[in-house]
């Protein structure tokens, strides 16, 4: 805890007879987050006026506000009378494609995963390997799922096909990344001493690197097989196939109650999904 | 661990008999789930698409580049109201999140019984719906425009800023709590001088990480119709002019770099 003035020293005094007497402060002040006075004042300005001018930006068309509030209502009616009937088979349908193509796509994503995670760890792999790995792992990652299906789309035409693709690929950026970071984080004693055995680079791979990552890339496949779930309700706005373009379609059509129905069986799935991916990570790591 | 004997001496193995079967039983039944899913998957699939997609995806890289450079004077206003869209948003979230994750946190609940649970409740609600969605919903409702950006943007980052303050207020250090307490606090002083302090720094952390996730996907909002950028691409993928798609990917990768350069260095400096 700081004490005293603006400069956080005791100020000092000198008496007539040149003996220096503190004074220490009566008052206790907060410390602020940003020590310096300036940059805090120059920061509080900047936003004060980018608030100013960025609200100001929004336009707020009242009249239709107005009118909205009445569809919000009816929205959250729908939230209260989901209808899972009328439209059972276009829902059963989107959620039947979400889910294969979660699956397909997770499990294809952690075959390719292996091999880039590996080739991208700096202690096992050469470096033109590890470079051509990282540049496929920054480039997966920088690009979003919904960007990855437009193109997709258009290479593959509409369907489930160009969101297994998609997320296939959005899984290899997330899942080699961790992957790597992982190999590079084993304990090296354990490799040494499997390399003591006179043991070749794969039964290294094998013996030393695979039982230190295995429990960990069963954690993080799970946990991305729960990220694919919920990317996969999404990439269907833009064609992809899966319970996206259902619920696109239902909102298109104005009927609240059969998009609350999808709705809410998106969220069980996520809250299941995570759920038992918690339950499995937590028995296997 | 198991031994097994055999003619030419004990061999160790990871596993026993029975855990290695019932193993190969679980493998065995991926593989299964993983045919079968993808069988239904590609059922209504027309393979003549695919197989020439080699062909479609030379084209569309053929049309695609040179990026239609022109295009840029008619991106700065989209690009700005994108980075509204995150900003006003996280703010909003902000606003929304922290009453919610005081209430989430064991310690800091005024009923562990009755308002945490609904605090946990808005969390993993918010947490489970993309903000593409959440946007797609108050496009429906509030019509087009920025301010359904901001809402989905705020609905989403909810979950996420309270489900790590609320973290982050369970593991404050009880005993400056406790401290501020003895010197006679009511709870306002206590939450003021005795919590905040200890937060302050992991929100400040979040949000930044919050604001920069949002830049991210505010780009895309507009696919549904929720303003910025995304507007802008909608029109140029549906008119398939795709020199400008490329233009707009270009500006779209460089701002997320950008947000998240900044984030990166402005919490390096905070911590």
């Amino acid at each position: 805890m700081r004490v005293g003035d603006v400069n956080g020293e005791p100020s000092i005094v000198e008496d007539a007879s040149r003996f220096a007497a503190v004074i220490y402060p009566s008052h206790w002040r907060r410390p602020p987050l940003i020590a310096d006075v300036r940059l805090r004042w120059a920061i509080s300005l900047g936003v004060v006026l980018y608030l100013v001018v960025g609200i100001g930006a929004v336009e707020v068309n009242w009249g239709r506000l107005s009118e909205g509030w009445e569809r919000g209502l009816r929205f959250l009616g729908g939230f209260a009378q989901p209808d899972f009937v009328s439209r059972w088979d276009d829902i059963r349908e989107g959620l039947l494609e979400s889910l294969t193509m979660t699956l397909t796509a997770t499990v294809v994503g952690v075959m390719i995963s292996i091999p880039v995670g590996i080739g991208a760890a700096r202690n096992i792999a050469t470096s033109p390997v590890y470079l051509a790995c990282r540049a496929l792992i920054a480039l997966s990652r920088s690009l979003q799922e919904i960007i990855v299906a437009i193109l997709f789309v258009a290479m593959v035409g509409f369907g489930p096909l160009a969101g297994f693709l998609t997320l296939a690929f959005a899984t290899i950026g997330f899942l080699a990344k961790l992957l790597a970071e992982d190999i590079e984080d084993i304990d090296a004693a354990q490799v040494e001493a499997i390399r003591a055995t006179g043991a070749g680079w794969w039964q290294v791979l094998d013996y030393g690197i695979r039982s230190q990552v295995t429990p960990r890339l069963i954690g993080l496949s799970l946990y991305r097989l729960d990220i694919n779930f919920r990317e996969s309700a999404v990439i269907g706005i833009v064609g992809a196939g899966g319970v996206g373009a259902t619920l696109n379609t239902a909102l298109d059509r104005y009927e609240y109650d059969s998009a609350a129905a999808i709705l809410i069986l998106i969220i069980a799935i996520v809250l299941v999904t995570e759920y038992v991916s918690g339950w499995v990570r937590a028995r296997v790591q | 661990m198991a031994i097994r004997q055999t003619p030419e001496g004990p061999i160790w193995r990871k596993r026993t008999g029975l855990a290695s079967v019932a193993l190969w039983c679980g493998w065995l039944a991926l593989v299964l789930l993983f045919v079968v899913a993808w069988e239904a998957m590609t059922r209504n699939q027309i393979w003549a698409f695919v197989w020439d997609a080699p062909e479609q995806a030379a084209d569309l890289i053929d049309r695609m580049v040179p990026p239609r450079w022109s295009y840029m004077d008619q991106l700065w206003a989209p690009l700005w109201d994108t980075i509204n869209i995150a900003t006003l948003g996280t703010l909003m979230a902000i606003l929304l999140a922290v009453p919610v994750a005081f209430m989430a946190a064991r310690n800091t609940t005024p009923s562990v019984l009755f308002v945490r649970p609904v605090a946990i409740f808005i969390i993993v609600a918010s947490r489970s719906v993309n903000a593409l969605i959440w946007a797609l919903l108050l496009v429906a409702i509030l019509g087009p425009g920025l301010l359904a950006g901001i809402i989905a943007i705020a609905l989403r980052s909810i979950g996420f800023i309270g489900k790590l303050l609320y973290e982050a207020i369970e593991e404050i250090d009880p005993r400056q709590v406790e401290a501020v307490r003895a010197t006679g606090a009511g709870p306002a002083q206590v939450l003021d001088f005795g919590i905040v302090p200890q937060i302050m720094p992991a929100f400040a952390g979040i949000t930044l990480f919050r604001w920069d996730i949002n830049i991210r996907e505010s780009t895309v909002l507009g696919l549904v119709g929720a303003g910025g950028i995304g507007l802008q691409l909608k029109a140029s993928v549906d008119g398939l002019a795709w020199p400008q798609v490329t233009l707009i990917f270009i500006v779209i990768l460089a701002t997320v770099i950008l947000s998240e350069w900044v984030s990166a260095r402005v919490r390096a400096a905070l911590t």
